[in-house]
């Protein structure tokens, strides 16, 4: 066990874990950060997505102990009030059905808009292939990226 | 139509007791055989809020409480079952507050979530709800100002005297109406008039889903719970012979590591440390007595083996019109095909999961549950004591697909719970549901066709092989009911393997077998197969063969409903695929577009007509019918769990593929608008999907598919279907 300090939607939080400990399950059973999701636990369906210095990466599969200062941003940590022009448009689009994954699905969605801002529709699947939604809500997700796209500077 | 309704005295509650300083609600059920008293405000209805009903409440602040009983897991019940209620109600739906109730079946009776049934089962209980609380409020309004209650109007929760400009919202008419007596009889609104239903409104759970609340099983959280993975035999058909756990008790955050039911559960402090310990058990497996451990390669050969069989203690005979062996000595064309398919996962992204505390006084279960009534009968069972003695709280469901109908993860955490005497949330890990079972049943089918000199279909027979899947056919579905001579026949094949319900049980598979057949029997009659369809359509109505359970006139009407949308046979350049389905008490019509690109055939488009009765959410039936699609697809094209001496071989979605966002087509959804009440749409769209698909591919291609999952099949080698970019 050890005391890890993390950066974590722009607060210092500890924990006291063990090193191979995934940053996955230190959100969900040490932070009480429980939007980001357990779907496969292999970096396959992308429902535990976050943003570690602005890049999507696969919570279940990365080690507490490689998080190091880097700054995490996790769905409760996306906008103060629940108002990134992507949680809008997931909204008004109306995306989610179990909504299991979206939380996953607006992290990498997020992580490609504030790389590219107006991606064509090519590269928004090519961003978004990697996340399942077992639902298939995937034309509404696609609908929804576009959408808050259209809606930034 | 307007329908008058006798209001069960039983369903609606009545205000029964202010006490103390503010107003404390009681409730009393006007039924003799059950005068209960109860306080059901457990913090969550604010203080002042009064009930009119099991499903509704309204606080003088003009919020409106409607309470959603059913299991919400994707399907949007959440929202559609409250948007019913306020219909009726004529609320202001901006102020409706919607809440998931816990298991009450005194309440709400079916509290299930399967079958597509919640909305046709539940329509008329709720727009009486909505509309004898109204009726409820008009009548306070009319005491009040001393009027007619006939010369009152409402809309969006206030009630209006036009004559006298008088006006009142339902806040401040609720007190008052509580006091007035429920009506025996109320009048429903005409459908016309509607004017919430039918409209889209968003998820009412869509702020806490994008945001990351809390909302699943798996966020559940107690202080003090603790966590458990279990270990369950790695195949079907095998027994634990010896546990050794001493490394995984010694591991940090281990708290005890309990063996039960040829589990081994490992408890501790977190997730991942159970996870670990778990990894550190030795145990050794034996066979469970003369079990087999079956691999897909036997079962390849026991469906061979058992549609030849002749044996009339295998065979189970479902439905049998006319003579067809006759039929067939005497046609001028036999057809005969066999289609095959594997084994499924439900794969819900939520893991199953659920938290218990057994306690001596009673016992808490907290989770997601499709069947909560059910999960809390088994598990009285299992405890031995009254259910009565136990609670459930669903929580949101991260999918189910039908895996949550089954209560095996639920007894788990409460067998587990009452050993070590702790609250514990057990947790299965993907590789745990992957190889857990509870399957979509693997079945081959045999089907035959007589076609007489002029093509006409006058000898149909189906044989199907199930492995667990009970009766594997639809005998009573089309063509049932227009061929004069038919036979059709299920058996089964009992394994170690676990089965159970999967969307759309049997027809999920059964649907693309029989409408690929149809085609094909279409084509050598030398008719189109939509023609073909509708003569047997007209055939069965004019003349029917033996009982006919399907809707003739809805299954024609989306039938027609898609051929107008997709320009059916109209098209240049694009090879169509034609399908329709009944099911679960709906009906829905596909056409599936392929066009070649580059030498690929590439799938492009999915036209779907529906007709599930009324649509009470236009967006969220949009959802049902492109996932349904969706889903249908997917699994057609990928899905396959094999299984290796009784141990499936897919783990997780490294090997065990499910469909993506690029392999998806456009898909566009239509709605048959007849005025009927709800019929159900969580499943009927999905069936239809891999007929319709592998009908185009053999117009595009001039090949047939016979075995899903199609990517899998030598027919398609070195082809994507699925690929658009």
């Amino acid at each position: 066990m050890a005391n890890y300090k993390l950066q974590i939607n722009g607060r210092t939080l500890e924990a006291d874990v063990e090193a191979d400990t995934p940053l996955l399950w230190v959100l969900r059973d040490h932070l009480g950060l429980v939007g980001t999701k357990f779907g496969c636990g292999i970096a396959q369906c992308g429902a535990c997505t976050v943003h570690v210095d602005g890049k999507a990466i696969r919570s279940c599969s990365l080690p507490v102990s490689a998080v190091g200062a880097k700054k995490v941003t996790t769905i409760e940590g996306l906008s103060e009030l629940g108002d990134h022009p992507l949680q809008l448009a997931w909204d008004e689009v109306d995306v989610a059905q179990c909504g299991y994954c979206q939380a996953g699905q607006i992290m990498t969605a997020a992580a490609l808009l504030a790389q590219n801002p107006k991606p064509s529709n090519e590269q928004i699947e090519n961003a978004m292939h990697g996340n399942i939604c077992r639902c298939g809500t995937y034309h509404r997700i696609r609908e929804a990226v576009a959408l808050a796209s259209s809606k930034l500077k | 139509m307007t329908s008058i309704s006798k209001t069960s005295r039983r369903d609606f509650l009545k205000l029964a007791a202010a006490a103390g300083g503010g107003l404390v609600l009681g409730f009393h059920w006007e039924s003799a055989e059950a005068k209960i008293m109860k306080v059901i405000h457990g913090g969550k209805m604010a203080g002042s809020d009064i009930s009119f009903n099991s499903y509704l409440s309204i606080s003088p602040e003009d919020v409106i409480t409607i309470f959603s009983p059913n299991p919400e897991l994707g399907q949007n019940i959440k929202t559609s079952f409250p948007m019913i209620v306020a219909e009726e109600l004529d609320a202001d739906w901006t102020k409706v507050h919607v809440q998931q109730a816990v298991l009450d079946t005194k309440k709400y009776e079916r509290q299930v979530t399967g079958g597509s049934g919640a909305i046709p089962h539940s329509w008329e209980r709720l727009r009486k709800a909505g509309a004898t609380a109204r009726y409820m409020l008009m009548e306070a309004a009319a005491k009040r100002w001393n009027v007619p209650a006939s010369s009152l109007t409402a809309e969006k929760g206030i009630v209006y005297h036009k004559e006298s400009g008088r006006q009142a919202t339902y806040g401040e008419l609720a007190t008052d109406a509580s006091a007035i007596a429920v009506p025996a009889e109320v009048k429903l609104k005409d459908k016309k008039d509607f004017k919430l239903i039918g409209t889209a409104v968003r998820n009412v759970d869509n702020k806490q889903m994008i945001t990351g609340k809390p909302l699943y099983g798996l966020d559940f959280y107690r202080e003090g719970m603790l966590f458990a993975m279990l270990q369950r035999p790695p195949a079907f058909g095998s027994k634990i012979k010896s546990v050794d756990a001493a490394a995984a008790k010694a591991m940090p955050g281990i708290v005890d590591v309990v063996t039960f039911k040829n589990n081994v559960a490992v408890v501790g402090k977190s997730t991942w440390q159970v996870n670990k310990a778990r990894k550190a058990l030795k145990i050794e497996y034996e066979p469970d007595g003369a079990a087999v451990l079956e691999s897909t390669t036997d079962h390849d050969q026991i469906f061979k083996k058992l549609l030849d069989s002749n044996d009339a203690n295998v065979v189970s005979v479902k439905r049998k019109d006319g003579d067809a062996d006759a039929a067939f000595k005497t046609a001028a064309k036999v057809i005969t095909k066999e289609y095959q398919c594997p084994f499924l996962s439900h794969s819900p992204l939520e893991p199953m999961n659920f938290f218990a505390h057994v306690r001596p006084d009673g016992v808490e279960l907290v989770g997601p549950s499709q069947t909560p009534d059910m999960a809390r009968n088994e598990t009285a069972k299992l405890l031995n004591i009254p259910p009565e003695q136990i609670t459930l709280e669903l929580t949101r469901l991260g999918g189910g697909f039908g895996r949550r109908l089954k209560a095996d993860y639920v007894l788990e955490a409460a067998e587990l719970s009452s050993l070590i005497k702790a609250p514990v949330k057990v947790i299965w890990t993907r590789e745990d549901d992957m190889t857990g079972g509870s399957y979509r049943p693997a079945v081959r089918y045999r089907f035959s066709a007589a076609l007489d000199a002029k093509g006409n279909l006058v000898g149909y027979k189906l044989r199907g092989v199930g492995i667990n899947a009970g009766n594997c056919t639809r005998e009573d579905n089309f063509p049932s009911g227009a061929v004069d001579n038919l036979l059709i026949e299920s058996i089964e094949h009992k394994s170690p393997i676990t089965t159970g319900a999967w969307r759309a049980p049997i027809t999920n598979f059964l649907a693309f077998a029989e409408q690929a057949f149809i085609d094909e029997v279409a084509m050598a009659a030398g008719k189109d197969p939509v023609a073909f369809r509708l003569d047997l359509l007209a055939k069965a109505k004019t003349t029917p063969v033996g009982a006919i359970k399907y809707d003739i006139d809805r299954m024609k009407g989306v039938i027609d409903l898609v051929v107008e949308k997709s320009q059916w046979g109209k098209k240049k350049g694009v090879s169509q695929g034609f399908s329709v389905y009944f099911s679960h008490r709906s009906y829905v019509a596909q056409v599936a577009e392929i066009e070649m690109k580059k030498g690929k055939p590439v799938l492009e488009k999915i036209h779907a007509a529906a007709d599930c009765g009324v649509v009470v959410n236009i967006s969220g039936a949009n959802q049902q019918v492109r996932g349904g699609v969706t889903d249908g697809l997917g699994h057609a094209l990928y899905g396959s769990l094999t299984f290796k001496d009784g141990a499936a071989e897919q783990k997780n979605f490294n090997n065990y593929r499910l469909i993506r966002m690029k392999e998806v087509p456009a898909i566009d959804v239509h709605f048959v608008n007849n005025g009927i009440d709800p019929t159900g749409l969580g499943e009927p769209a999905l069936p239809p999907t891999g007929g319709a698909v592998a009908n185009a591919l053999f117009k595009a291609l001039g090949k047939r598919l016979y075995n899903q999952p199609f990517t899998k099949q030598e027919e398609l080698k070195g082809v994507s279907l699925g690929e658009r970019l």
